[in-house]
């Protein structure tokens, strides 16, 4: 019995099951801390994250949350930073900090079997800092160069700009740093913002990865004291005040692509409208077959690649169109991205595409339960949104369900082009 | 651990098979033994174009990307100096579009001329946004021709010169594709909630039916011993002066790989490597600094690459760099340090394996050296290196007739 191949049609299609989003294990610390726990994976390792609200947004000085939060493994009570990077790297721990415009991360990744030496030098770095001088001079050096290198970027250029035109430069999401601003702050400085930020009422705590028994207990030791408590106090809010100049352009001279930023402000992950816009963003620039993808880079070949995203914040959010583009097509490359900003508003999306577009996005959402890495990044979000697990579910919902209507409409009130700011850096004006 | 099962077609291509059920998502990772150091000199960057190609339609399949991203996978490939590896996720439950569509590619190609036209201009624009637009982006564009006069790694992998890739013809493609895009050429990985009688079953029925073609034995020129210092001064429009300086070591399967590899980690692993610990931190001649081994097939190039201090002499970051360099080959290494650099190696080998797509990658990579279980080995194959081993490796690669020295200048 023999039966021919048709390679000419694709094998049957089965409907994306239900995806489990899987619930950690929560719990909290003598001291209040909170813990979420994902017991999962393969692999016989660990990820202990510290998430402090001491992102930018709580800085009074340029500079001073990320040099907080860089200067963390410089030096502390017990170890010198020396000793702290010579203990780190003989257990093989990688150590990873991050300041972000809301919240700082402090994070551990270590093989289970050496937990118990890496575990106390994370208590160490974060409760214990003492900022050295000397070490301070090092880290903003870096810092200033690696400052001054990447301000020869187009890409670099375009992303620090395009958020202070649509957040205002005084804005703590649209602020940028400025090779000045790096020999303004003092040790003193990071000390009390240290104090202010990174205490045990400023923060919870997510681990991942194969939990082995007692790890409550290490980390009740080590971070459920009263030992490093604090006052978290308010939030303050900001408004943002963006440019009235709809077009905007930096020139960089000699180079031979311009980067574009193209968007505008949205909102966080809390707004009725975010899944839906997340939908109309994928068919816009969300996936490699989105339309932007399509005209610009496979139709064109104006471009090694183009994409938008709609980036969520704890006070709002944005929606951007970026990529770098030859410079002789810049021109050519705007008038195209308008043009599918308009079709997004004039006709609806048809069904082929968007089924497709559902289909993505449910195989993104999969993808993004996979492994215990994944797991932690995207409950973290929740956690910083004060959302719960249905979250993701409503959002599966919207994908599958949402209308080429629905889509239109949001597009209309949302990407108009009319509303849409546009920085280009590039080599000549355009 | 990686446990696997590896069988192999009748028309030659390799399958290896990983279980992993504690994930819904499936990886398919194909690897072809070609990559840029078996181009033609006058048409460099051509296994990189070919790999755009591979996207634009083949015999019955109008649209790769299409399809795929209808049952929710996400795929995407590179290539390098040996090889060109294509990698997909999707779930579980439609695998088989995964098969369909790389064993379409697979049999025959049949992307039309305007996707000819419009991926030799994206590739341009690749060309220029990562290594022409970018502040030291053709450092190593550079520094390849100057430590390699024979060998094809002379080049890298985006080419030598857009040029070449706006002249490349159709009929060289197809040739191109002829020659390398074989079954027996390439190596099949899958790894997820997958059994190995099923995936079999899939084999045959969507490659086994492609016809086997021709194995290709690479058989490069070796590159000949270096027998004086080289060295290269440019200058561009750059903050900060650097200097990149490479010198000649082995290939992947020589016995000394695994040690040379760890002389790089004693120098610059981690925050506590010496290079960074002595020319940032105590000597504040770098901003930062770097060592690494280029980890190519054949005989590769060991790297220190550092960005000096506004105001220090690029003579000063040099005597200080060969200082730490005599250091180590004078006086040898501690034994505790040997020990930090193979635990921080294991670590990263462990995280290496968090996902179905990494585990695909590996085992198709180390299949491509000769074995898959090479992945389960690679822990043990560091453990086993001794301090002695370490230094004479250092002896034989810091020569100063075996290096090739770039010094990148800032303008004014």
């Amino acid at each position: 019995m023999t039966t021919t191949l048709n390679r000419k049609k694709q094998p049957a299609i089965q409907p994306p099951g239900k995806v489990s989003f899987p619930n950690p294990e929560i719990y909290q610390l003598t001291n209040g801390i909170k813990v979420y726990q994902f017991n999962t994976g393969t692999q016989d390792v660990i990820s202990v994250e510290l998430v402090f609200a001491a992102g930018s947004w709580f800085q009074q000085k340029p500079f001073t949350a990320m040099a907080t939060n860089l200067m963390l493994r410089e030096g502390t009570r017990n170890y010198s930073a020396q000793k702290l990077s010579e203990s780190l790297d003989y257990y093989g721990a990688h150590f990873e900090n991050t300041t972000e415009r809301d919240n700082a991360y402090v994070n551990l990744y270590s093989l289970n079997k050496h937990l118990s030496n890496t575990l106390p030098l994370l208590s160490e770095i974060v409760k214990n800092p003492i900022f050295p001088e000397q070490e301070f001079k090092i880290v903003a050096g870096k810092q200033l160069q690696q400052l001054e290198v990447n301000r020869q970027k187009v890409n670099f250029l375009a992303r620090t700009h395009f958020n202070s035109i649509i957040f205002g430069n005084m804005h703590p999401y649209g602020m940028y740093l400025q090779p000045e601003d790096i020999g303004n702050i003092t040790t003193g400085e990071l000390g009390n913002f240290h104090k202010q930020r990174y205490h045990s009422n400023n923060c919870f705590l997510i681990v991942a990865g194969r939990i082995r028994p007692g790890l409550r207990n290490e980390l009740e030791a080590h971070f459920g004291g009263d030992d490093w408590s604090g006052n978290a106090g308010l939030r303050k809010q900001h408004q943002p005040a963006g440019s009235s100049e709809m077009n905007h352009f930096i020139p960089k001279e000699g180079a031979i692509q311009s980067a574009i930023r193209m968007g505008r402000l949205m909102f966080s992950r809390n707004h009725p409208d975010f899944a839906g816009v997340k939908v109309l963003n994928a068919i816009l620039g969300g996936y490699f077959g989105s339309r932007l993808m399509n005209n610009l880079r496979e139709d064109k070949g104006y471009t090694y690649g183009i994409g938008s995203s709609v980036v969520p914040l704890q006070d709002g959010g944005y929606f951007v169109i970026s990529g770098e583009v030859g410079a002789d097509v810049t021109k050519d490359a705007l008038s195209e991205i308008k043009k599918e900003l308009i079709r997004l508003c004039n006709e609806p999306v048809n069904e082929s595409e968007l089924s497709l577009v559902r289909s993505y996005l449910s195989g993104e959402m999969l993808r993004a339960v996979d492994g215990p890495f994944a797991q932690a990044d995207l409950y973290r979000e929740l956690i910083e949104n004060n959302l719960e697990i249905n979250h993701f579910e409503e959002m599966m919902d919207t994908i599958q369900q949402i209308t080429a209507q629905q889509l239109q409409d949001l597009a209309i009130k949302y990407l108009n082009p009319e509303n849409i700011h546009t920085l280009v850096v590039g080599p000549e004006q355009f | 651990m990686i446990e696997f099962d590896r069988f192999t077609l009748e028309n030659g291509l390799r399958v290896i098979v990983h279980h992993d059920a504690s994930t819904p998502i499936v990886a398919m990772n194909i690897i072809y033994n070609v990559g840029s150091r078996d181009e033609h000199p006058d048409r460099t960057g051509f296994a990189h174009l070919f790999e755009h190609l591979m996207f634009g339609g083949s015999k019955n399949i109008p649209r790769y990307d299409e399809p795929l991203e209808r049952v929710g996978g996400e795929n995407n490939a590179f290539t390098n100096n040996d090889f060109t590896n294509y990698y997909l996720t999707v779930p579980g439950h439609n695998l088989e579009t995964a098969f369909w569509l790389e064993s379409d590619r697979m049999l025959d190609l049949a992307f039309s001329t305007k996707s000819f036209d419009v991926q030799r201009n994206v590739v341009v624009e690749e060309f220029r946004q990562n290594y022409l637009n970018q502040p030291y982006g053709d450092a190593w564009l550079l520094l390849r021709p100057l430590a390699y006069k024979v060998h094809p790694y002379q080049w890298a992998t985006i080419g030598k010169d857009p040029a070449h890739i706006e002249q490349a013809g159709m009929d060289e493609v197809k040739e191109f594709y002829k020659q390398y895009y074989n079954p027996c050429n390439a190596i099949l990985v899958i790894a997820g909630n997958v059994t190995t009688a099923d995936i079999r079953q899939l084999a045959e029925k969507w490659f086994g039916p492609i016809t086997n073609g021709s194995i290709y034995n690479c058989n490069l020129p070796a590159e000949p011993i270096q027998t004086e210092a080289r060295s290269l001064i440019v200058h561009r429009d750059v903050p900060y002066d650097a200097i990149y300086k490479a010198w000649h070591m082995g290939g992947r399967a020589d016995q000394g790989f695994y040690a040379t590899d760890l002389v790089s980690d004693i120098l610059s692993a981690g925050q506590s490597g010496r290079l960074n610990q002595q020319l940032v931190k105590n000597l504040r001649l770098f901003s930062d600094i770097s060592a690494f081994i280029s980890g190519d097939i054949d005989a590769g190039l060991f790297v220190i690459t550092g960005k000096l201090m506004k105001g220090v002499s690029l003579e000063d970051a040099e005597n200080a760099l060969q200082r730490e360099i005599e250091n180590i080959c004078r006086h040898g290494i501690e034994e505790s340090e040997l020990q930090k650099v193979k635990n921080r190696v294991e670590a990263i080998i462990e995280f290496s394996e968090m996902r179905v797509l990494d585990k695909a990658m590996n085992l198709a990579y180390y299949e491509l050296l000769g074995d898959a279980d090479l992945a389960n080995s690679l822990v043990d194959r560091y453990a086993e290196v001794t301090v002695n081993e370490v230094v004479a490796a250092a002896k034989q690669i810091f020569r100063l007739e075996n290096c090739s020295t770039l010094h990148y200048v800032a303008k004014n």
